[in-house]
């Protein structure tokens, strides 16, 4: 609508101007230039619109640049808690060994992820597991349920398999992650699922770039005195003698629910350090492309000024030759 | 461009090498669960099976036929690994049944921690900490695994601190009506007599 009120001035003005030149305006097809009129209605190819463009890249681009340095320094304050804690579910594994594969009538896949976006593709990986997860445990009398921990995976999940979850836990990052949170959160789980196994699905931190997905699986006592009945991994748990408490059971079930809490502990912070490193190069990537389309606009830019400049100079030139005669 | 074709090639291997940072973990065990990864590439076909804990894990030693010399522990704690694969002579535990000396070759059992003194004895040298609470493991290749809540060495605690604490619980237990809060008076008591009797004995 603009374009025709212009064009009708244009047509008004016409016997004043030569006709212009608009083939320098038209090279770029993504960007509809505006023609103001000026002072004598000289025509000037508007660059309003890009400068307008390159300014939102160079906010965008400071911006994420801002988000990384944040996501590093995070990454650095969790780092060190997360080397220092990857001792801690290491005994168990020694002790009991590693039964991703074991076959159980109640599964509990804990899904770990984050609260905030912009941190790559990590949650996504963690919730295509579990539902992998999900779809390898299922089967007749066999059922899967859902723990989440995280606003990133709640969205997901809940769109197709809100039947499963049976609990959602989020915010848990609000204060610095501790022990003592932890074991409370996985005491509330232990007291309101029912479990044969439980897999914790992390992401476990490997390098700034790297992150390994990863399952942790704890198994219930019933599960592992069947194990060790029937041989094989746990084959030699029956050797171990059982100091104090009443019966051997108790104690196993105690060492269970420490179990848990532990590798939720080491899992939750590994998670975290993921999230941070996934930020880091998220914002990295993004402040580079955010630089190479401000190059490809300020090549634009100076096109187009350019452009007005040689139609104006031949606007005044062949004007002045016209009036030479 | 045929020069940057082959700088390419040539960083790719020394990258793959330099694929472990850390020196914490390091991926050993190539038995990670065979079976488990059948079963997930038959149903999920698409995406690569998530690794287990054991592929991070170093694999420990097998049992040697004759006791060796020295007790190998290692003592965990959420927030640090306080000794990692340390050889000592003998430590003493806290466990539920009482203070338990655990020597090389000593049988494989599993034990519950009650909050009182942990020493390690190291030829002539002993270090005392206070136990929380937690498990230890005895391996039958001379492995000790102990992880605790909470270890403090016993020269960081207050005995002003202890006592007050002792008697605010003791007080709370005498006032407690429900029974969580009996419990919890009760294993606050536990916790400050173990630190009192560890503190003076």
């Amino acid at each position: 609508m603009a374009m025709a009120a212009l064009r009708r001035e244009g047509r008004r003005l016409a016997p004043l101007i030569s006709p212009r030149t608009i083939t320098a305006v038209r090279s770029s097809p993504l960007y509809t230039t505006l023609e103001d009129e000026g002072p004598l209605g000289v025509r000037h190819i508007s660059t309003q619109v890009v400068r307008n463009r390159m300014k939102s890249v160079k906010n965008i681009q400071k911006i994420t640049k801002a988000m990384k340095m944040v996501a590093a320094s995070k990454l650095r304050a969790i780092q060190t808690k997360t080397e220092n804690s990857r001792g801690l579910w290491q005994p168990f594994t020694a002790l009991l060994g590693d039964l991703p594969g074991a076959d159980v009538k109640k599964n509990v896949v804990v899904t770990i992820s984050s609260d905030k976006g912009l941190c790559g593709g990590i949650n996504s990986t963690s919730v295509k597991i579990s539902k992998g997860l999900h779809k390898l445990n299922s089967g007749p009398e066999k059922e899967t349920k859902y723990v989440i921990l995280g606003e990133k995976a709640k969205a997901q999940l809940v769109r197709d398999s809100k039947k499963d979850i049976e609990l959602i836990i989020t915010e848990l990052q609000k204060n610095p992650l501790n022990y003592t949170q932890v074991s409370v959160l996985a005491d509330e789980i232990l007291k309101n699922v029912e479990y044969d196994a439980l897999r914790i699905v992390f992401n476990k931190f490997q390098s700034v770039v790297s992150f390994v997905p990863t399952v942790s699986t704890v198994l219930s006592t019933e599960i592992v005195e069947r194990e060790a009945e029937s041989g094989g991994k746990l084959g030699d748990l029956d050797s171990y003698e059982v100091e104090g408490g009443e019966t051997k059971g108790e104690i196993l079930q105690n060492l269970a629910e420490f179990q848990f809490s532990c590798t939720m502990f080491n899992a939750v912070l590994e998670n975290a350090c993921s999230e941070q490193g996934a930020r880091m190069s998220a914002m990295d990537s993004s402040s580079r492309n955010a630089g190479d389309m401000l190059d490809r606009l300020t090549l634009t830019y100076n096109r187009t000024r350019q452009a007005s400049i040689t139609t104006e100079l031949i606007e005044i030139i062949s004007g002045a030759s016209a009036l030479e005669g | 461009m045929l020069r940057r074709a082959s700088m390419l090639l040539a960083c790719r291997p020394i990258l793959a090498a330099r694929a472990r940072p850390f020196s914490t973990d390091l991926p050993a065990a190539p038995s990670a669960d065979a079976t488990f990864t059948e079963a997930w590439t038959k149903v999920i076909p698409n995406m690569d099976p998530p690794k287990t804990p054991l592929s991070f894990m170093q694999p420990r030693p097998p049992t040697p036929s004759s006791i060796p010399s020295k007790l190998t522990v290692n003592f965990v704690l959420p927030y640090a690994s306080e000794l990692a694969t340390k050889e000592v002579d003998m430590v003493i535990v806290p466990a539920t049944t009482g203070q338990m000396g655990i020597l090389p070759g000593h049988v494989a059992t599993i034990a519950e921690l009650k909050p009182g003194v942990l020493s390690v004895h190291e030829g002539s040298e002993m270090t005392k900490y206070f136990v929380s609470s937690g498990f230890v493991f005895i391996h039958a290749n001379s492995f000790a695994d102990i992880i605790a809540v909470e270890a403090v060495p016993l020269d960081r605690l207050d005995v002003n601190l202890v006592q007050k604490g002792l008697a605010e619980f003791t007080s709370k237990l005498s006032s407690a009506t429900t029974d969580l809060e009996k419990a919890e008076a009760q294993i606050g008591i536990d916790v400050h007599s173990a630190l009192n009797s560890a503190l003076t004995g």
